[in-house]
Formats: structure tokens, C-alpha cells, sequence
């Protein structure tokens, strides 16, 4: 008899990866973004597949396009905004269909934990015609990857697992099986569905749209779709972890559990709507389930009171949204200081930051650990909002100044920085650069090659040039790149050493014309290296210069002197080099 | 059509027995994952039913963290709310001041590592620490063990959140020989000693 070893304790995104594995998929392609980022890092590690990280996820849905076409069963991963950049082969993949299973895990964010904005898979999921499952805890994550890989081979197209960030990171007991085997599926060379020109892609629009009155009346039968009858006052429909919640709150009321959201089952609804007599829907931070079930003609009750349109919800929120009173709470009756993420001590970014924010710069800036020089002190940024953004929306800004009448003198002479990270140029940043120096841009683009893509836990990227498995590959040299676009000036800085870091701000501002500099120097959550700390001597004149670079490691004293905490201080010397008047040394210096 | 689960027919109770809601929180890069993880791979051992619930990115950079571990004979949700936490366990003292909220008023326990911790808007001067942390805690019946300093003393001062988790075990239903099996599986094998050494200390701590 099997006992213990069958079950383990899971995260939805590792349930997904053994799903996958136990499907005999072959291929994993994803790119990183909480909270999806641990399905590919764990499919990865087991025997028998192949994973790889893409540059960004457009390319990681062209490469399981590709792989799927041969034959092999492929998964991709990436988090809700990482859909948006691959919409473009996603939709017509849509229409060529597949040869090997293709499931994509999108994760979305709803509550916005580590996310720039907080939109609904589903959406595409429908716009682009693209079946989507919704497990609800990793036990089921595991078992719909799995169903996820069937599906997409029984109906020629991808499938989309949705995950949200409190089913990709819920651990709970995950039953677990052997992988099945699967050889390359036959590929026969077929133009008509490969190649989507639009006489063949006509064709097979009207195959996407049947697939999809197929895949409506497939859900309808599927034990996917579950309808549970307790007390039929109260008919809840709900999907996802919303549907865990759900129960939680309600334990009496009638629940159809939705596995599949797109396309959605019209006739199970149908009966379930007949059955109870007040008919809900009930889901988190969107409108997609409540307007896509009225639009199929069903009509809806509204709760007593409103659940909020935004924002996470929770089994207190849809108990309260019935009718109940929220639970008494105790509240501090005093002020609490925030405690906002910041900047690791010795953070190679920091010094940049510090100087942009002395040069009063307008900052475009991106996504990565680097969104943190933001906040206060440094407070260096002007714009945050998707990857690759910061160098076209420098442009952007140079472009209107030029161009436009009415400046005002003081904006017109602010110099215009864009500063992206090093995974997140190979990203989307490149294509950016080659724009601003095709144009004949202006300003000055720095890259924070920190040898790592920080921010979602130090993985690999074509800049550092290590593999997922973290094998030593192919680095981009972006000197040599930035040279060959025919960026005429190009710097590479060495960002621990702060006057290397003026003096290069200084030339690029002098410099007419597009500038780059490229910062590099290893993040500390890489090197994990400890020096001496380092302290403040009795000489402090209490200028606050060390302090508003915003180290953890450094404070003040009663009387406003500096003052480091040795534990937290690294000894990266940054303080030491802003200290205007010397007073900071390593203890290693005696 | 797809599948049914008529609870009327055969009269099956849909109530859920009520599940054991911890509230771990702290500051990122504390250790309260791993301290989550062992929580709820001990309950898993006991025959719950679990579900885990944690945060990543951003707010590890040293921001204010919170994770959830539920468990009980049916247990759905992983989350939870303001005054539905039976236990806090706060990795640092003003962190359990901000999730006081989360406690349950009728019943819940505060466990709290009395250890403060200032956060970057105190460091640079643009925020205060509350001057009365501890007494407020007490006040409202919290058990406060200087965790770090009992870590320091077992000789692994990475050991806070096994201190805690000695402490916490106190107070729940678990076997000792559970928490000690599962504490030596999870911890890297050459510090197995001195986390069990923690564990202990902690309960002797809550005695
Ligand atoms: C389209 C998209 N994919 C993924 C992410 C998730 N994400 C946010 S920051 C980041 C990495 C940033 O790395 P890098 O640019 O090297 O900066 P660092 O964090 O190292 O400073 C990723 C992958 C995202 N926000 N958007």
C-alpha cells in the first residue's frame, strides 16, 4: 500500500509543475513574476523535461509554439502582465491550434501584493477565444495541469490555467503520481493550419468559434463544473480560490463551482439557476464572472451589501456582503510607522539613485528592485509602469519638450534620465533603446546591471548569462550592443564607486546626444558577502548626508548623529563615500 | 450534466468544524516562512487539513511581512481576517501592534518576540517608534519572549522563529516528538541540533 510518500506539502505553482510533469510534458518555457515565478523553477528541476528561461514571455509563447508544433507537450508560465506580452502569438495561436498540448499558467494579482496593476486573465482568455480553467487549492492545480494538457490536445488549442496569488502561494497536502510518457507527436507539414495568412486564417477563425461552442457544452458535462445543493435559498457561482472563500462563508448555501471560466458552461448554469432561488456571483477584484453570466442571458441578484470591486476578498467580506456584521477587532491607539520594503544595505542602485535625486533629474523609471528608489529618501523616480517603459518613456518626454510650445524654463532644463534593470532591458529594453537612437533621441539611459534579476528572487538572464538550471551560458555584453546600435556615447560605471558615478552623470549631461551608462556591480543578496561595518566618528556634524541615502543598516542617535548598526552594516563603504566630512571609517581601518 | 453534490438528500452536515487560524508576522527576511512551513507540515503529520498562505517580492526587502497557516479536521480558506486570529505570533514587537486587528477578540492569544526593530521611515527621521510597545502588549494580555536573545544563547541566533515556534507549541495540540521529527527534516542537517535546542528553549520560555 502507497501511504505517505504519495502526498507532499505543495504551493498551487509547485502543484502546477508536478501536474505538468505527471502529463509527460516535455518542455518549460516562462519567464519570472510573482507570484508564478516557482512553477518554472520547479518543473525545471525534475528528470526527463527541459526548461528554459525566455527573455520575456512573448518569446517563451513562440518557443512552446514551436515545440507544440513538433509535437511536444510544453508549458509556459508568467504572471497576469506577462499575458499581455504575448498577447500577439497568444491570439493566433488561438487560431493555428496545436500539435503538442500547450497549457499556459498565468497568475494573476488580485490585491496587488507585488504588482503594477491588478487585471483578469479571463479577459484575454475570452478575447482571444483560448479555453481556461480555474483550479481552486494546489490539490486541484495538480489534477487541472493535468486535464489542462488532455484538453488541449482533444480540442487543438491552448489552454490557460489561472492561478491567482493565494493559489499559487497556498501550501496545503497535494496528492502525487507517476509521469506518463509521451513521444513527439507526428508533425505533417500543414500550411493551411500554420500559416496564418488571412486566407487560411478565415478558415480558421470559424474553427476557433466552434471549438468554442464545443468547449461550452464540454464544461457543461465535465466534473470540473460541480454543482453543490444544500440549502437552495442561496445559489452562489464562484471559481478559483474565490469558491475556498465561499465556502468558508457560507457553508449552508448552494455553490456551483465553476473548474473552467472560459468558455463558460451555459447549460450546467442553466440548471443551477433553475434550482435556487436566488442567484449570486461571487468573485475578487473584477467584474468578468458576474457580466459574462449575465451576458449568456442569466440574471443576477444583487447581495445586501456591495463586495467591493477592487482589491482581494476574503470570507469576512462575502459573509459581511450577505448580511452579517463584521467581527469586533482591537485596534493601536497610537501611531505606527510604516514599514515600506527598501533597498538591501550596500544595494549597488542606491548610489545611482542618490545622484539622481541630487541632480533633481526627471527619472522615467521600471520595474525591478530598482522601483524602490522612489520612496523616501531617495524619492529619485518620476514613472513606474511596465517593463521596458522607462527608456521609450524618456523618449517620450524629450520628444514633447522638443516639440512642444508653452515649456516651462525650469522643467525644460531638468535633464531626463531612463533607468532600467539589467533583466529587464533583455526583456523589452533593447527594443526601446534601438527607437530612441533610430529617432536621433536625447538624454541619458542608464542600465542597473546588478548581474541578476533581483526583484523575483536572483534568477538567471541572457545578461548574466546563467541558465535556469544555473549553468554558465552566453552574457550579453550591452557595451558592445549599445556599440553597434551606433549609441555614440557609452559609459561603463562601476556603481559602488560613487565618484566614477558623478563623473560619469557629469560627461553624459555635457554629451550632445543620447547617452548610456551602464552601472554594474553585483547585487548583495548574490554575494552575500559580510565586510567590517563600518562607523561614525565623534567628528559627525549631524548633515544627515549618510542618512538620506536610506541604508538600513544607518540611523540616528538622541542627539542626531549618525549612527550604523553593525549588524545590518555590510561595509560596502557607501556612507563612507557620501560623508562630506569624513567621519566614517571601517573598523577594519582600526 | 457535470458533476452534483446534494447535501439535502443525504443529509450530510455542511458546517465546517471550526479551523485553527495563526497569524505569523514580522519583518521580511525574519524567517517566518520557514517557521509557517514547519507549523504547517506539523498539522499536516497530526491528520489536519492545512492551507499555507504566504506572501513574495516585494515586501521581502525588509517591509512588513504576514503569513497565514490554518488547519483543522476541514479547513477552505487560506486566508483570514480582522478579528478572526486565534493566535499572532509577531517575529518583531511594533509588527504585532499593526496586526493586533487580525486577533480574535473572544479567545485569540498574541505571542510576540519583544526584539523592536526600526524600519527605514524611523531610520531617516520621517516616522517615530511608539514609545510604549511593550506595556501596550502586555496590557492586552500578549506573552512576550525576548526570542532573539534566547536564539543567541541555544548558540544560533538565526533561530528566532524555532524559539517562537517552541513557544507557540505550548499552546497547541501537537505532540512533541511531531514538532521535533518535522523541525529536523526541514532546518539545513548541520544546525538540527541547535534548532531543536531552540525549540526547546522556547517552550521552557512559555512555562
Ligand atoms: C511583463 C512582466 N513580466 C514580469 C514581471 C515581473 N518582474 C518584476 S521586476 C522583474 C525583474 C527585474 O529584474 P531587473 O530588471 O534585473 O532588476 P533588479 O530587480 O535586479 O533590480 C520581474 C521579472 C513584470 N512586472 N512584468
Amino acid at each position: 500500500m502507497q501511504v505517505a510518500d504519495t502526498k507532499k506539502l505543495l504551493s498551487g505553482n509547485e502543484a502546477v509543475a508536478q501536474g505538468a510533469y505527471e502529463a509527460g510534458c516535455l518542455v518549460g518555457v516562462g519567464y519570472p513574476g510573482t507570484p508564478s515565478t516557482e512553477t518554472m523553477e520547479s518543473f525545471a528541476k525534475y528528470d526527463g523535461v527541459y526548461a528554459e528561461w525566455a527573455p520575456n514571455e512573448k518569446v517563451a509563447m513562440e518557443v512552446a509554439g514551436g515545440a507544440s508544433m513538433a509535437g511536444a507537450r510544453c508549458l509556459v508560465a508568467c504572471k497576469h502582465v506577462g499575458v499581455n506580452v504575448m498577447a500577439d502569438p497568444l491570439y493566433t495561436l488561438a487560431y493555428t491550434g496545436v500539435n503538442g498540448g500547450l497549457v499556459l499558467l498565468a497568475a494573476d494579482d488580485p490585491g496587488m501584493f507585488s504588482s503594477q496593476n491588478e487585471q483578469d486573465t479571463r479577459f484575454h482568455a475570452l478575447g482571444a477565444r483560448i479555453p481556461l480553467l480555474e483550479p481552486s487549492n494546489p490539490a486541484e492545480a495538480r489534477d487541472f495541469a493535468k486535464l489542462a494538457f488532455d484538453l488541449s490536445e482533444e480540442f487543438d488549442i491552448p489552454v490557460i490555467v489561472r492561478s491567482t496569488v493565494r493559489m499559487s502561494h497556498t501550501k496545503t497536502m497535494v496528492e502525487i503520481g507517476e509521469r506518463v510518457e509521451h513521444d513527439l507527436k507526428p508533425y505533417t507539414k500543414d500550411p493551411s493550419k500554420w500559416v496564418m495568412m488571412p486566407a487560411f486564417a478565415k478558415k480558421r477563425r470559424k474553427v476557433a468559434d466552434q471549438r468554442v461552442r464545443d468547449l461550452m457544452d464540454w464544461g457543461s458535462k465535465s466534473d470540473i463544473v460541480r454543482a453543490e445543493y444544500r440549502d437552495k435559498k442561496i445559489g452562489i457561482i464562484c471559481a478559483g480560490v474565490v469558491y475556498e472563500h465561499v465556502r468558508e462563508a457560507m457553508p449552508d448555501a448552494s455553490v456551483l463551482k465553476l473548474g473552467i471560466t472560459y468558455p463558460l458552461p451555459k447549460a450546467a448554469i442553466a440548471s443551477f439557476a433553475d434550482e435556487v432561488e436566488e442567484l449570486y456571483v461571487v468573485e475578487e477584484a473584477s467584474n468578468y464572472l458576474s457580466s459574462q453570466v449575465a451576458a449568456l442571458g442569466f440574471t443576477l441578484n444583487q447581495t445586501p451589501n456591495a463586495i467591493p470591486p477592487d482589491d482581494e476578498i476574503s470570507p469576512e467580506i462575502i459573509r459581511h456582503a450577505f448580511g452579517a456584521d463584521k467581527p469586533d477587532f482591537e485596534t493601536f491607539d497610537g501611531a505606527l510607522p510604516p514599514r515600506p520594503p527598501s533597498l538591501c544595505a550596500g544595494c549597488p542602485h542606491r548610489l545611482v539613485f542618490s545622484e539622481l535625486n541630487r541632480m533633481g533629474a526627471i527619472v522615467t523609471g521600471d520595474i525591478g528592485c530598482y522601483t524602490l528608489g522612489a520612496l523616501a529618501p531617495l524619492s529619485a523616480l518620476d514613472s513606474c509602469v511596465c517593463m521596458g517603459a522607462s527608456l521609450s518613456m524618456a523618449h517620450g518626454v524629450e520628444l514633447a519638450r522638443k516639440f512642444g510650445s508653452g515649456v516651462d524654463e525650469k522643467f525644460a532644463k531638468k535633464p531626463v534620465v531612463g533607468v532600467i534593470g539589467d533583466s529587464t532591458f533583455a526583456h523589452s529594453g533593447i527594443t526601446s533603446l534601438l527607437g530612441t537612437v533610430y529617432n536621433h533621441g536625447d538624454g541619458i539611459l542608464c542600465i542597473l546591471d546588478n548581474r541578476t534579476t533581483a526583484m523575483t528572487g536572483q534568477q538567471g538572464n541572457p545578461v548574466n548569462g546563467i541558465t535556469l538550471q544555473h549553468r554558465p551560458s552566453h552574457e550579453l555584453d550591452i557595451v558592445k550592443l549599445c556599440e553597434a546600435m551606433d549609441v555614440e556615447d557609452v559609459q561603463r560605471v562601476d556603481s559602488q564607486d560613487l565618484k566614477a558615478v558623478r563623473e560619469a552623470f557629469k560627461h553624459a549631461r555635457e554629451f550632445d546626444g543620447l547617452s548610456v551608462i551602464v552601472f554594474c556591480s553585483p547585487c548583495q543578496l548574490l554575494i552575500r558577502k559580510k565586510e567590517s561595518p563600518y562607523v561614525v566618528s565623534e567628528d559627525c556634524r549631524k548633515c544627515r548626508s549618510c542618512i538620506n541615502i536610506g541604508c538600513p543598516a544607518m540611523g540616528a542617535d538622541e542627539e542626531g548623529r549618525a549612527l550604523i548598526n553593525p549588524t545590518q552594516c555590510i561595509g560596502c563603504g557607501q556612507c563612507a563615500q557620501i560623508c562630506p566630512f569624513d567621519c566614517i571609517k571601517s573598523t577594519a581601518e582600526g | 450534466m457535470a458533476t452534483e453534490i446534494n447535501a439535502q438528500s443525504t443529509g450530510a452536515t455542511a458546517v465546517a468544524s471550526k479551523a485553527v487560524t495563526v497569524v505569523l508576522c514580522g519583518v521580511g527576511g525574519q524567517g517566518t516562512i520557514l517557521a509557517a512551513d514547519i507549523l504547517a507540515k506539523v498539522a499536516a503529520a497530526s491528520g489536519m487539513q492545512v492551507r499555507l498562505s504566504e506572501i513574495h517580492g516585494m515586501s521581502q526587502r525588509g517591509g512588513s511581512v504576514i503569513t497565514i497557516v490554518r488547519f483543522g479536521t476541514e479547513v477552505h480558506s487560506p486566508v483570514t481576517d480582522l478579528g478572526c486570529a486565534d493566535r499572532i505570533v509577531s517575529f518583531e514587537a511594533t509588527e504585532a501592534l499593526r496586526y493586533l486587528p487580525y486577533l480574535n477578540k473572544n479567545g485569540g492569544k498574541l505571542l510576540v518576540n519583544s526584539e523592536e526593530i526600526k524600519p527605514l521611515p524611523v531610520l531617516i527621521g520621517f516616522a517615530e517608534m511608539p514609545s510604549n510597545t511593550v506595556e501596550y502588549l502586555q496590557k492586552h494580555g500578549a506573552t512576550l519572549i525576548d526570542s532573539s536573545a534566547i536564539a543567541r544563547e541555544v548558540g544560533n541566533p538565526k533561530a528566532t522563529n524555532i524559539v517562537l515556534m517552541g513557544a507557540l507549541s505550548k499552546d497547541l495540540d501537537f505532540d512533541e516528538k511531531t514538532w521535533e521529527d518535522v523541525i529536523a527534516k526541514r532546518v539545513p542537517p548541520k544546525t538540527v541540533d541547535s534548532n531543536i535546542a531552540a525549540f526547546h528553549a522556547g517552550r521552557d520560555a512559555v512555562k
